[in-house]
Protein backbone atom coordinates (compact mmCIF):
# COMPACT_ATOMS: atom_id res chain seq x y z
CA UNK A 1 0.00 0.00 0.00
CA UNK A 2 1.25 3.34 -0.70
CA UNK A 3 1.99 5.42 2.05
CA UNK A 4 -0.43 8.28 3.12
CA UNK A 5 0.21 11.77 2.04
CA UNK A 6 0.37 14.80 4.38
CA UNK A 7 0.28 18.30 3.38
CA UNK A 8 0.27 21.92 4.19
CA UNK A 9 -0.92 24.77 2.34
CA UNK A 10 0.85 28.42 2.89
CA UNK A 11 -1.05 31.86 1.32
CA UNK A 12 1.21 32.86 -1.75
CA UNK A 13 2.65 35.73 0.37
CA UNK A 14 6.13 37.89 0.92
CA UNK A 15 5.55 37.13 4.79
CA UNK A 16 5.47 33.19 4.33
CA UNK A 17 7.86 33.14 1.02
CA UNK A 18 10.76 32.00 4.52
CA UNK A 19 8.26 29.41 5.86
CA UNK A 20 7.77 28.52 1.96
CA UNK A 21 11.33 27.88 1.05
CA UNK A 22 11.73 26.03 3.76
CA UNK A 23 9.78 23.57 3.35
CA UNK A 24 11.07 23.20 0.20
CA UNK A 25 14.15 22.85 1.00
CA UNK A 26 14.08 20.60 4.34
CA UNK A 27 11.95 17.99 2.05
CA UNK A 28 13.29 16.61 -0.63
CA UNK A 29 11.15 15.14 -3.46
CA UNK A 30 8.06 17.16 -1.92
CA UNK A 31 5.27 17.86 -4.71
CA UNK A 32 4.80 21.47 -4.68
CA UNK A 33 1.38 23.13 -6.75
CA UNK A 34 1.10 26.91 -6.70
CA UNK A 35 -2.85 27.42 -7.14
CA UNK A 36 -3.94 31.41 -6.89
CA UNK A 37 -3.25 32.92 -3.63
CA UNK A 38 -1.89 30.02 -2.50
CA UNK A 39 0.87 26.86 -2.14
CA UNK A 40 0.18 23.42 -1.59
CA UNK A 41 2.79 20.94 -0.71
CA UNK A 42 2.43 17.16 -0.57
CA UNK A 43 4.62 14.60 0.54
CA UNK A 44 4.35 10.60 0.84
CA UNK A 45 4.76 9.84 4.35
CA UNK A 46 6.07 12.80 6.84
CA UNK A 47 6.68 16.72 5.99
CA UNK A 48 8.81 18.65 8.19
CA UNK A 49 9.37 22.56 8.57
CA UNK A 50 12.41 23.13 11.03
CA UNK A 51 13.58 26.89 12.86
CA UNK A 52 16.83 26.65 11.93
CA UNK A 53 16.21 26.65 8.22
CA UNK A 54 13.43 29.24 8.57
CA UNK A 55 15.70 31.47 10.65
CA UNK A 56 18.65 31.78 7.84
CA UNK A 57 16.46 32.23 5.20
CA UNK A 58 14.57 35.15 7.11
CA UNK A 59 17.94 36.30 9.00
CA UNK A 60 16.59 36.87 12.63
CA UNK A 61 15.52 34.62 15.58
CA UNK A 62 12.14 32.96 14.63
CA UNK A 63 9.22 31.53 16.91
CA UNK A 64 7.47 28.61 14.51
CA UNK A 65 4.28 29.43 16.03
CA UNK A 66 4.76 32.52 13.69
CA UNK A 67 3.04 29.59 11.08
CA UNK A 68 -0.58 30.43 12.14
CA UNK A 69 -0.74 33.67 10.43
CA UNK A 70 0.81 32.16 6.96
CA UNK A 71 -0.68 28.88 7.10
CA UNK A 72 -4.08 28.21 5.41
CA UNK A 73 -4.30 24.08 6.12
CA UNK A 74 -2.64 21.38 7.14
CA UNK A 75 -3.06 17.14 6.41
CA UNK A 76 -1.30 14.84 9.23
CA UNK A 77 -1.06 14.63 13.04
CA UNK A 78 0.59 17.43 14.11
CA UNK A 79 3.79 17.03 16.48
CA UNK A 80 5.05 20.34 17.65
CA UNK A 81 8.47 21.56 19.47
CA UNK A 82 10.85 24.35 19.49
CA UNK A 83 13.33 23.35 16.66
CA UNK A 84 10.40 22.04 14.38
CA UNK A 85 7.29 21.31 13.15
CA UNK A 86 6.02 17.56 11.55
CA UNK A 87 2.97 16.08 9.81
CA UNK A 88 2.72 12.57 10.24
CA UNK A 89 0.42 9.97 9.68
CA UNK A 90 1.19 6.72 11.40
CA UNK B 1 27.62 31.69 34.84
CA UNK B 2 25.49 29.51 32.71
CA UNK B 3 22.63 30.92 31.75
CA UNK B 4 20.09 28.56 31.90
CA UNK B 5 18.20 27.79 28.75
CA UNK B 6 14.33 28.19 29.17
CA UNK B 7 11.93 25.64 29.38
CA UNK B 8 11.17 23.20 26.02
CA UNK B 9 7.63 23.91 24.64
CA UNK B 10 6.18 20.43 26.07
CA UNK B 11 6.92 21.69 29.48
CA UNK B 12 6.30 25.26 29.27
CA UNK B 13 3.24 24.57 27.51
CA UNK B 14 1.88 21.96 30.31
CA UNK B 15 2.73 24.75 33.05
CA UNK B 16 0.96 27.29 31.65
CA UNK B 17 -1.82 25.72 30.51
CA UNK B 18 -2.62 22.53 33.41
CA UNK B 19 -3.79 22.20 36.89
CA UNK B 20 -5.84 25.54 36.82
CA UNK B 21 -9.03 23.77 37.35
CA UNK B 22 -10.88 22.30 40.65
CA UNK B 23 -12.39 19.42 41.48
CA UNK B 24 -15.84 21.27 43.34
CA UNK B 25 -16.80 20.79 46.57
CA UNK B 26 -20.61 22.19 47.28
CA UNK B 27 -21.77 20.59 44.65
CA UNK B 28 -21.56 17.56 43.13
CA UNK B 29 -19.57 17.16 39.86
CA UNK B 30 -22.35 15.81 38.05
CA UNK B 31 -24.47 18.76 38.59
CA UNK B 32 -21.48 20.95 37.76
CA UNK B 33 -21.48 19.38 34.43
CA UNK B 34 -24.67 18.33 33.51
CA UNK B 35 -24.34 17.53 29.79
CA UNK B 36 -21.30 14.67 30.37
CA UNK B 37 -22.39 11.53 30.81
CA UNK B 38 -26.10 11.99 28.65
CA UNK B 39 -24.95 10.55 25.36
CA UNK B 40 -23.07 7.46 26.74
CA UNK B 41 -19.58 8.99 26.19
CA UNK B 42 -17.01 7.56 29.07
CA UNK B 43 -14.20 9.73 29.62
CA UNK B 44 -11.91 8.20 32.57
CA UNK B 45 -8.94 11.05 32.85
CA UNK B 46 -9.52 14.11 31.22
CA UNK B 47 -5.30 15.00 31.54
CA UNK B 48 -4.75 12.44 28.78
CA UNK B 49 -6.38 14.94 26.57
CA UNK B 50 -3.36 16.70 24.52
CA UNK B 51 -3.38 19.96 22.75
CA UNK B 52 -2.41 19.40 19.30
CA UNK B 53 -0.92 23.22 18.81
CA UNK B 54 0.56 24.05 21.38
CA UNK B 55 -0.79 27.70 21.54
CA UNK B 56 -0.93 29.31 24.59
CA UNK B 57 -3.24 32.21 25.47
CA UNK B 58 -0.44 35.02 25.36
CA UNK B 59 0.34 33.55 21.77
CA UNK B 60 -3.33 32.87 20.52
CA UNK B 61 -3.91 37.04 20.90
CA UNK B 62 -0.71 37.79 19.17
CA UNK B 63 -0.99 35.79 16.22
CA UNK B 64 -4.43 36.80 15.87
CA UNK B 65 -4.19 40.38 16.07
CA UNK B 66 -1.48 39.76 13.07
CA UNK B 67 -3.68 38.48 11.15
CA UNK B 68 -6.80 40.80 12.00
CA UNK B 69 -4.38 43.73 11.13
CA UNK B 70 -3.44 41.94 7.79
CA UNK B 71 -6.89 41.19 6.73
CA UNK B 72 -7.69 44.59 7.71
CA UNK B 73 -5.19 46.45 5.40
CA UNK B 74 -6.36 44.47 2.69
CA UNK B 75 -9.81 45.74 3.28
CA UNK B 76 -9.11 48.71 3.69
CA UNK B 77 -6.87 48.92 0.58
CA UNK B 78 -9.78 46.99 -1.69
CA UNK B 79 -12.57 49.77 -0.55
CA UNK B 80 -10.57 52.76 -1.01
CA UNK B 81 -9.53 51.64 -4.57
CA UNK B 82 -12.90 50.51 -6.04
CA UNK B 83 -12.13 46.94 -5.97
CA UNK B 84 -15.03 45.56 -6.57
CA UNK B 85 -15.03 46.88 -10.20
CA UNK B 86 -11.83 44.15 -11.07
CA UNK B 87 -13.72 40.70 -10.10
CA UNK B 88 -13.72 38.90 -13.04
CA UNK B 89 -17.70 39.59 -13.42
CA UNK B 90 -20.76 41.06 -11.44
CA UNK B 91 -22.16 37.30 -11.58
CA UNK B 92 -19.63 36.41 -9.53
CA UNK B 93 -20.82 38.13 -6.78
CA UNK B 94 -23.68 35.65 -6.26
CA UNK B 95 -21.54 33.34 -4.79
CA UNK B 96 -20.67 36.16 -2.20
CA UNK B 97 -24.30 36.00 -1.62
CA UNK B 98 -24.58 32.83 -0.52
CA UNK B 99 -21.34 32.94 1.71
CA UNK B 100 -22.94 36.05 3.46
CA UNK B 101 -26.28 34.03 3.81
CA UNK B 102 -25.29 30.75 4.19
CA UNK B 103 -21.92 30.44 5.77
CA UNK B 104 -21.40 33.45 7.83
CA UNK B 105 -24.79 32.73 10.10
CA UNK B 106 -23.12 29.29 10.83
CA UNK B 107 -19.90 30.96 11.96
CA UNK B 108 -21.72 32.75 14.55
CA UNK B 109 -23.39 29.71 15.71
CA UNK B 110 -20.39 27.74 15.79
CA UNK B 111 -19.12 30.92 18.26
CA UNK B 112 -22.10 29.80 20.18
CA UNK B 113 -21.54 25.96 19.99
CA UNK B 114 -18.31 26.35 20.92
CA UNK B 115 -18.75 28.93 23.85
CA UNK B 116 -21.03 26.56 25.76
CA UNK B 117 -18.59 23.15 25.11
CA UNK B 118 -15.40 25.33 26.73
CA UNK B 119 -17.98 25.70 29.75
CA UNK B 120 -19.32 22.11 29.59
CA UNK B 121 -16.65 20.19 29.03
CA UNK B 122 -14.81 18.95 32.75
CA UNK B 123 -11.31 19.06 31.16
CA UNK B 124 -9.00 22.10 31.06
CA UNK B 125 -7.18 21.18 27.95
CA UNK B 126 -10.22 21.13 26.19
CA UNK B 127 -12.35 23.94 27.76
CA UNK B 128 -9.17 26.21 26.85
CA UNK B 129 -9.03 24.73 23.30
CA UNK B 130 -12.80 25.32 22.80
CA UNK B 131 -12.69 29.08 24.51
CA UNK B 132 -10.45 29.91 21.55
CA UNK B 133 -12.32 28.27 18.77
CA UNK B 134 -15.47 29.79 20.19
CA UNK B 135 -13.34 33.13 19.70
CA UNK B 136 -12.20 32.12 16.32
CA UNK B 137 -15.77 31.70 15.00
CA UNK B 138 -16.62 35.09 16.15
CA UNK B 139 -13.69 36.81 14.33
CA UNK B 140 -15.08 34.36 11.20
CA UNK B 141 -18.15 36.01 11.58
CA UNK B 142 -17.01 39.86 12.57
CA UNK B 143 -14.53 39.76 9.32
CA UNK B 144 -17.25 38.32 6.65
CA UNK B 145 -19.67 40.75 7.24
CA UNK B 146 -16.79 43.72 7.53
CA UNK B 147 -15.36 42.06 3.85
CA UNK B 148 -18.87 41.54 2.14
CA UNK B 149 -20.55 45.29 3.58
CA UNK B 150 -18.00 46.72 1.29
CA UNK B 151 -20.02 44.64 -1.42
CA UNK B 152 -23.32 45.38 -0.10
CA UNK B 153 -22.93 48.77 -0.91
CA UNK B 154 -23.02 48.69 -4.96
CA UNK B 155 -24.92 45.11 -4.97
CA UNK B 156 -28.05 43.27 -4.34
CA UNK B 157 -28.99 40.07 -2.03
CA UNK B 158 -26.71 40.92 1.16
CA UNK B 159 -28.74 43.33 3.37
CA UNK B 160 -30.20 41.03 5.46
CA UNK B 161 -28.24 38.17 6.12
CA UNK B 162 -29.47 37.12 9.39
CA UNK B 163 -33.21 37.66 8.87
CA UNK B 164 -32.87 34.92 5.21
CA UNK B 165 -31.08 32.60 7.16
CA UNK B 166 -34.05 31.66 9.58
CA UNK B 167 -36.55 32.06 6.93
CA UNK B 168 -35.47 31.25 3.21
CA UNK B 169 -35.82 27.52 2.01
CA UNK B 170 -32.39 27.20 0.48
CA UNK B 171 -31.21 28.31 3.44
CA UNK B 172 -32.22 25.90 5.81
CA UNK B 173 -29.91 23.35 4.18
CA UNK B 174 -26.95 24.72 6.66
CA UNK B 175 -29.73 26.57 8.76
CA UNK B 176 -30.78 22.90 9.77
CA UNK B 177 -26.75 21.21 9.54
CA UNK B 178 -25.73 23.76 12.32
CA UNK B 179 -29.21 23.53 14.17
CA UNK B 180 -29.11 19.61 14.37
CA UNK B 181 -25.66 19.75 15.79
CA UNK B 182 -26.46 22.05 18.02
CA UNK B 183 -29.45 20.17 19.46
CA UNK B 184 -27.30 17.61 20.36
CA UNK B 185 -24.84 16.64 23.28
CA UNK B 186 -21.95 18.25 23.47
CA UNK B 187 -19.96 14.96 22.27
CA UNK B 188 -22.01 14.95 19.24
CA UNK B 189 -21.61 18.59 18.46
CA UNK B 190 -17.57 17.96 18.70
CA UNK B 191 -17.91 15.10 16.42
CA UNK B 192 -19.89 17.00 14.18
CA UNK B 193 -18.24 20.16 13.54
CA UNK B 194 -14.76 19.91 14.81
CA UNK B 195 -13.99 16.37 13.23
CA UNK B 196 -16.92 15.57 9.95
CA UNK B 197 -16.88 19.04 8.83
CA UNK B 198 -14.06 21.27 9.52
CA UNK B 199 -11.64 18.36 9.26
CA UNK B 200 -12.77 16.07 6.70
CA UNK B 201 -14.82 18.36 4.47
CA UNK B 202 -13.72 21.86 5.38
CA UNK B 203 -11.03 22.01 3.31
CA UNK B 204 -13.07 21.90 0.19
CA UNK B 205 -14.68 25.54 1.17
CA UNK B 206 -11.92 26.83 2.21
CA UNK B 207 -9.57 26.54 0.01
CA UNK B 208 -10.43 25.77 -4.19
CA UNK B 209 -13.03 27.90 -3.31
CA UNK B 210 -11.01 30.91 -2.15
CA UNK B 211 -8.25 30.11 -4.33
CA UNK B 212 -11.11 30.67 -7.01
CA UNK B 213 -12.21 33.75 -5.21
CA UNK B 214 -7.71 35.49 -5.74
CA UNK B 215 -8.58 33.67 -9.63
CA UNK B 216 -11.66 35.88 -10.27
CA UNK B 217 -10.08 39.19 -8.84
CA UNK B 218 -11.13 38.89 -5.41
CA UNK B 219 -8.93 39.83 -2.65
CA UNK B 220 -10.87 40.63 0.11
CA UNK B 221 -12.65 37.58 0.09
CA UNK B 222 -9.62 35.22 -0.74
CA UNK B 223 -8.32 37.14 2.63
CA UNK B 224 -10.91 36.59 4.80
CA UNK B 225 -10.93 32.88 3.52
CA UNK B 226 -7.50 32.21 4.04
CA UNK B 227 -7.63 34.29 7.17
CA UNK B 228 -10.43 32.26 8.98
CA UNK B 229 -9.14 28.79 7.46
CA UNK B 230 -5.53 29.40 8.78
CA UNK B 231 -7.52 28.96 12.23
CA UNK B 232 -9.34 26.24 10.92
CA UNK B 233 -6.40 23.93 10.86
CA UNK B 234 -5.98 24.78 14.57
CA UNK B 235 -9.67 23.48 14.60
CA UNK B 236 -9.09 20.28 12.26
CA UNK B 237 -6.56 19.39 14.72
CA UNK B 238 -8.78 20.27 17.76
CA UNK B 239 -11.43 17.88 16.01
CA UNK B 240 -8.88 14.77 15.12
CA UNK B 241 -7.57 15.60 18.89
CA UNK B 242 -11.25 15.35 20.51
CA UNK B 243 -11.58 11.70 18.47
CA UNK B 244 -8.53 10.24 19.64
CA UNK B 245 -9.41 11.39 23.09
CA UNK B 246 -12.53 9.91 22.99
CA UNK B 247 -11.54 6.75 21.51
CA UNK B 248 -8.71 5.90 24.05
CA UNK B 249 -10.85 6.44 26.90
CA UNK B 250 -13.19 4.13 26.36
CA UNK B 251 -13.52 1.39 24.02
CA UNK B 252 -17.36 1.75 24.75
CA UNK B 253 -17.06 5.40 22.90
CA UNK B 254 -16.03 3.88 19.89
CA UNK B 255 -19.56 2.12 18.33
CA UNK B 256 -21.04 5.70 19.08
CA UNK B 257 -18.32 8.07 17.54
CA UNK B 258 -17.98 5.67 14.37
CA UNK B 259 -22.02 6.42 14.34
CA UNK B 260 -21.70 10.40 14.69
CA UNK B 261 -18.83 10.36 12.11
CA UNK B 262 -21.48 8.13 9.81
CA UNK B 263 -24.42 11.07 10.23
CA UNK B 264 -22.31 14.30 10.55
CA UNK B 265 -19.92 13.31 7.35
CA UNK B 266 -23.12 12.79 5.23
CA UNK B 267 -24.88 15.28 6.39
CA UNK B 268 -21.74 18.16 6.09
CA UNK B 269 -21.12 16.73 2.70
CA UNK B 270 -25.20 17.45 2.01
CA UNK B 271 -24.58 21.18 3.10
CA UNK B 272 -21.23 21.25 0.76
CA UNK B 273 -23.45 20.33 -2.02
CA UNK B 274 -24.30 23.92 -2.15
CA UNK B 275 -20.90 24.52 -2.16
CA UNK B 276 -20.11 22.61 -5.40
CA UNK B 277 -22.68 24.24 -7.48
CA UNK B 278 -20.70 28.32 -5.99
CA UNK B 279 -17.20 26.22 -7.21
CA UNK B 280 -18.02 25.07 -10.87
CA UNK B 281 -20.43 27.03 -11.93
CA UNK B 282 -20.75 30.72 -9.82
CA UNK B 283 -17.04 30.89 -9.94
CA UNK B 284 -16.48 33.09 -13.38
CA UNK B 285 -13.49 31.65 -13.62
CA UNK B 286 -12.83 27.97 -11.74
CA UNK B 287 -9.23 26.74 -10.89
CA UNK B 288 -10.41 23.67 -9.60
CA UNK B 289 -13.75 21.66 -10.44
CA UNK B 290 -15.32 20.22 -7.32
CA UNK B 291 -14.30 17.07 -8.47
CA UNK B 292 -11.08 17.67 -8.39
CA UNK B 293 -11.19 19.51 -4.94
CA UNK B 294 -12.88 16.23 -3.79
CA UNK B 295 -10.65 14.20 -5.04
CA UNK B 296 -7.81 15.90 -3.22
CA UNK B 297 -9.22 17.09 0.28
CA UNK B 298 -11.39 14.03 0.51
CA UNK B 299 -10.60 11.13 -0.93
CA UNK B 300 -6.24 11.35 -0.57
CA UNK B 301 -6.92 13.26 2.88
CA UNK B 302 -9.57 11.26 4.61
CA UNK B 303 -8.12 7.85 3.18
CA UNK B 304 -4.86 9.05 4.88
CA UNK B 305 -6.75 9.70 8.14
CA UNK B 306 -9.27 6.60 8.14
CA UNK B 307 -6.09 4.58 7.78
CA UNK B 308 -4.77 6.76 10.88
CA UNK B 309 -7.96 5.70 12.93
CA UNK B 310 -8.63 2.08 11.70
CA UNK B 311 -6.14 0.77 14.53
CA UNK B 312 -9.17 2.22 16.96
CA UNK B 313 -11.76 -0.24 14.85
CA UNK B 314 -13.04 2.75 13.00
CA UNK B 315 -13.67 2.64 9.72
CA UNK B 316 -14.93 5.22 6.60
CA UNK B 317 -17.96 6.56 6.67
CA UNK B 318 -20.75 4.91 5.80
CA UNK B 319 -22.00 6.15 1.97
CA UNK B 320 -18.32 7.84 1.57
CA UNK B 321 -18.76 5.75 -1.60
CA UNK B 322 -21.90 7.12 -2.41
CA UNK B 323 -20.34 10.79 -2.01
CA UNK B 324 -17.33 9.80 -3.74
CA UNK B 325 -19.69 8.53 -7.13
CA UNK B 326 -21.64 11.90 -6.95
CA UNK B 327 -18.82 14.21 -7.62
CA UNK B 328 -19.31 14.04 -11.49
CA UNK B 329 -22.85 14.51 -11.01
CA UNK B 330 -23.03 17.02 -7.50
CA UNK B 331 -22.74 20.55 -8.80
CA UNK B 332 -24.75 20.17 -11.88
CA UNK B 333 -27.41 19.04 -10.19
CA UNK B 334 -27.25 21.19 -7.42
CA UNK B 335 -27.08 24.12 -9.59
CA UNK B 336 -29.96 23.41 -11.68
CA UNK B 337 -31.99 23.67 -8.37
CA UNK B 338 -31.32 27.44 -8.23
CA UNK B 339 -31.44 28.16 -11.71
CA UNK B 340 -34.89 26.79 -11.74
CA UNK B 341 -35.88 28.37 -8.41
CA UNK B 342 -33.75 31.47 -8.29
CA UNK B 343 -36.84 33.56 -8.69
CA UNK B 344 -37.48 32.87 -5.11
CA UNK B 345 -33.84 33.39 -4.56
CA UNK B 346 -31.76 36.05 -2.68
CA UNK B 347 -29.37 35.47 -6.10
CA UNK B 348 -29.42 35.12 -9.39
CA UNK B 349 -28.37 32.46 -11.76
CA UNK B 350 -27.84 32.18 -15.56
CA UNK B 351 -27.04 29.54 -18.29
CA UNK B 352 -23.18 28.82 -17.94
CA UNK B 353 -21.36 30.95 -21.16
CA UNK B 354 -19.65 29.00 -24.08
CA UNK B 355 -16.41 29.08 -22.47
CA UNK B 356 -17.97 27.60 -19.20
CA UNK B 357 -19.77 25.02 -20.32
CA UNK B 358 -16.67 24.15 -22.48
CA UNK B 359 -14.88 23.93 -18.71
CA UNK B 360 -17.37 21.85 -17.76
CA UNK B 361 -16.84 18.91 -20.57
CA UNK B 362 -13.12 19.33 -19.98
CA UNK B 363 -13.81 18.46 -15.98
CA UNK B 364 -16.39 16.26 -16.39
CA UNK B 365 -16.00 14.06 -19.36
CA UNK B 366 -18.20 11.30 -18.44
CA UNK B 367 -21.26 13.24 -17.53
CA UNK B 368 -21.37 17.18 -19.02
CA UNK B 369 -21.98 16.52 -22.25
CA UNK B 370 -24.44 13.20 -21.52
CA UNK B 371 -26.22 14.64 -19.30
CA UNK B 372 -26.35 17.76 -18.52
CA UNK B 373 -25.42 20.38 -21.37
CA UNK B 374 -28.65 19.08 -22.99
CA UNK B 375 -30.14 20.41 -20.27
CA UNK B 376 -28.61 24.13 -20.75
CA UNK B 377 -28.83 24.22 -24.12
CA UNK B 378 -32.52 23.55 -23.98
CA UNK B 379 -32.98 26.29 -21.49
CA UNK B 380 -30.55 28.97 -22.98
CA UNK B 381 -33.14 28.09 -26.73
CA UNK B 382 -36.16 29.05 -23.70
CA UNK B 383 -34.32 32.00 -22.69
CA UNK B 384 -33.60 33.54 -26.14
CA UNK B 385 -37.09 32.85 -27.15
CA UNK B 386 -38.43 34.94 -24.33
CA UNK B 387 -39.71 31.91 -22.33
CA UNK B 388 -36.37 31.95 -19.26
CA UNK B 389 -37.33 28.98 -17.27
CA UNK B 390 -38.13 28.80 -13.60
CA UNK B 391 -39.81 26.23 -11.58
CA UNK B 392 -43.19 27.56 -11.09
CA UNK B 393 -43.96 25.19 -7.86
CA UNK B 394 -42.64 24.21 -4.55
CA UNK B 395 -40.17 21.55 -4.77
CA UNK B 396 -40.80 18.47 -2.09
CA UNK B 397 -37.28 19.10 0.15
CA UNK B 398 -35.71 16.32 2.23
CA UNK B 399 -36.76 15.97 5.90
CA UNK B 400 -33.17 15.59 6.90
CA UNK B 401 -30.71 18.05 4.27
CA UNK B 402 -33.67 19.84 3.18
CA UNK B 403 -32.35 20.37 -0.55
CA UNK B 404 -35.04 19.59 -3.23
CA UNK B 405 -35.20 16.12 -4.53
CA UNK B 406 -32.81 16.25 -7.08
CA UNK B 407 -30.13 13.25 -6.40
CA UNK B 408 -29.95 10.10 -8.78
CA UNK B 409 -28.72 6.58 -8.40
CA UNK B 410 -25.35 7.66 -9.58
CA UNK B 411 -23.75 4.85 -7.47
CA UNK B 412 -25.63 2.04 -8.96
CA UNK B 413 -25.34 3.78 -12.13
CA UNK B 414 -28.41 4.93 -12.76
CA UNK B 415 -27.74 8.75 -12.71
CA UNK B 416 -31.53 9.30 -14.24
CA UNK B 417 -33.31 7.10 -11.75
CA UNK B 418 -34.30 9.41 -8.45
CA UNK B 419 -33.32 8.17 -4.59
CA UNK B 420 -36.11 9.67 -3.06
CA UNK B 421 -36.95 7.75 -0.25
CA UNK B 422 -39.87 7.44 1.72
CA UNK B 423 -40.27 6.22 5.23
CA UNK B 424 -43.51 5.87 7.72
CA UNK B 425 -43.45 7.13 11.90
CA UNK B 426 -46.68 6.93 13.80
CA UNK B 427 -48.65 6.68 10.57
CA UNK B 428 -47.37 9.74 8.95
CA UNK B 429 -44.67 10.16 5.83
CA UNK B 430 -41.39 11.52 5.41
CA UNK B 431 -39.58 12.04 2.40
CA UNK B 432 -35.74 12.03 2.20
CA UNK B 433 -33.30 12.82 -0.71
CA UNK B 434 -31.11 9.31 -0.43
CA UNK B 435 -30.13 6.60 1.25
CA UNK B 436 -27.96 8.51 3.50
CA UNK B 437 -30.01 10.72 4.62
CA UNK B 438 -32.70 7.79 5.11
CA UNK B 439 -30.17 6.24 7.63
CA UNK B 440 -29.96 9.49 9.55
CA UNK B 441 -33.83 9.89 9.52
CA UNK B 442 -35.04 6.55 11.06
CA UNK B 443 -32.17 6.53 13.40
CA UNK B 444 -33.54 9.34 15.52
CA UNK B 445 -37.33 9.66 13.62
CA UNK B 446 -38.03 11.45 16.91
CA UNK B 447 -35.52 14.25 16.33
CA UNK B 448 -36.48 14.97 12.43
CA UNK B 449 -40.15 15.31 12.16
CA UNK B 450 -40.04 18.50 13.79
CA UNK B 451 -38.03 20.15 11.36
CA UNK B 452 -39.20 22.74 9.68
CA UNK B 453 -39.16 22.31 6.23
CA UNK B 454 -39.83 25.55 4.07
CA UNK B 455 -41.89 24.09 1.49
CA UNK B 456 -44.57 22.83 3.71
CA UNK B 457 -44.53 26.05 5.74
CA UNK B 458 -45.45 28.35 3.04
CA UNK B 459 -48.61 26.15 2.17
CA UNK B 460 -49.67 26.07 5.94
CA UNK B 461 -49.64 30.28 5.46
CA UNK B 462 -46.74 30.26 7.90
CA UNK B 463 -44.45 32.27 5.48
CA UNK B 464 -46.24 35.41 4.74
CA UNK B 465 -48.81 35.25 3.07
CA UNK B 466 -50.12 32.63 -0.26
CA UNK B 467 -48.23 33.88 -2.84
CA UNK B 468 -44.78 33.79 -3.87
CA UNK B 469 -44.39 37.91 -3.62
CA UNK B 470 -45.77 37.48 -0.07
CA UNK B 471 -43.23 35.00 1.00
CA UNK B 472 -40.16 36.86 -0.54
CA UNK B 473 -41.55 39.85 0.93
CA UNK B 474 -41.59 37.81 4.49
CA UNK B 475 -37.82 36.76 3.74
CA UNK B 476 -36.42 40.49 3.28
CA UNK B 477 -35.84 40.28 -0.69
CA UNK B 478 -35.97 42.82 -2.33
CA UNK B 479 -37.72 42.77 -6.27
CA UNK B 480 -34.46 42.64 -7.72
CA UNK B 481 -32.77 40.40 -5.50
CA UNK B 482 -33.48 37.31 -7.72
CA UNK B 483 -34.12 35.67 -10.92
CA UNK B 484 -32.15 35.66 -14.29
CA UNK B 485 -28.84 37.63 -13.83
CA UNK B 486 -29.16 39.18 -17.08
CA UNK B 487 -31.26 41.87 -17.06
CA UNK B 488 -30.66 42.20 -13.21
CA UNK B 489 -30.04 45.45 -11.26
CA UNK B 490 -26.65 43.89 -10.63
CA UNK B 491 -25.39 43.48 -14.44
CA UNK B 492 -26.88 46.89 -15.99
CA UNK B 493 -24.64 49.03 -12.81
CA UNK B 494 -22.04 46.63 -13.67
CA UNK B 495 -22.15 47.57 -17.49
CA UNK B 496 -22.93 51.25 -16.96
CA UNK B 497 -19.74 51.28 -14.38
CA UNK B 498 -17.36 49.45 -17.00
CA UNK B 499 -18.63 51.97 -19.88
CA UNK B 500 -17.87 55.35 -17.66
CA UNK B 501 -14.91 53.76 -17.01
CA UNK B 502 -13.71 52.29 -20.22
CA UNK B 503 -13.73 56.27 -21.46
CA UNK B 504 -12.36 57.70 -18.58
CA UNK B 505 -10.09 55.82 -16.38
CA UNK B 506 -9.15 51.92 -18.25
CA UNK B 507 -5.85 52.53 -18.90
CA UNK B 508 -4.56 52.91 -15.48
CA UNK B 509 -6.64 50.34 -13.91
CA UNK B 510 -5.06 47.73 -16.59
Amino acid sequence: MSKSKTFIIFQDNADARPFIDAVEQDNPDISIDYQPGMVRFENEGELIIRRETVEEIIGREVDLQEIHVHLVSIGGNIEEDDDYIRLVWN
Amino acid sequence: MAVKKRLNMRKRYELLTRGLAWEPSYQPREKVFPYEDFEGIKITDWDKWEDPFRLTADSYWKYQAEKDKKLYAVMDSFAQNDGFLNVSDASYINALKIFIQGVSPLEYQAHRGFAHLARQFAGEGAQIACQMQSIDELRHIQTQIHTISNYNKYFTGMHDPFHMHDRVWYLSVPKSFMDDARTAGPFEFITSISFSFEYLLTNLLFVPFMSGAAHNGDMSTVTFGFSAQSDESRHMTLGLGIIKFLLEQHEDNVPIVQKWMDKHFWRSYRLLGIVSAMQDYMLTESPLSWKEGWKIYFEDNAGALFNDLSRYGIKMPKFHEVATAEADHLSHQVYSVFYAFSHAAGFQTTVPSAKKMDWLSEKYPDTFDKYYRPRWEMWAEMEKEGKRFFNGGLPLDCQVCQIPMVFTDVVNGNPMKPTHRVSEYKGDKYHTCSDGCRDIFENEPEKYVQALVPPQQIFQGNCGGETIPDVLNWYHFAADDGGEYHGSTDEKNWKKWHGEQSDSGSQEKA
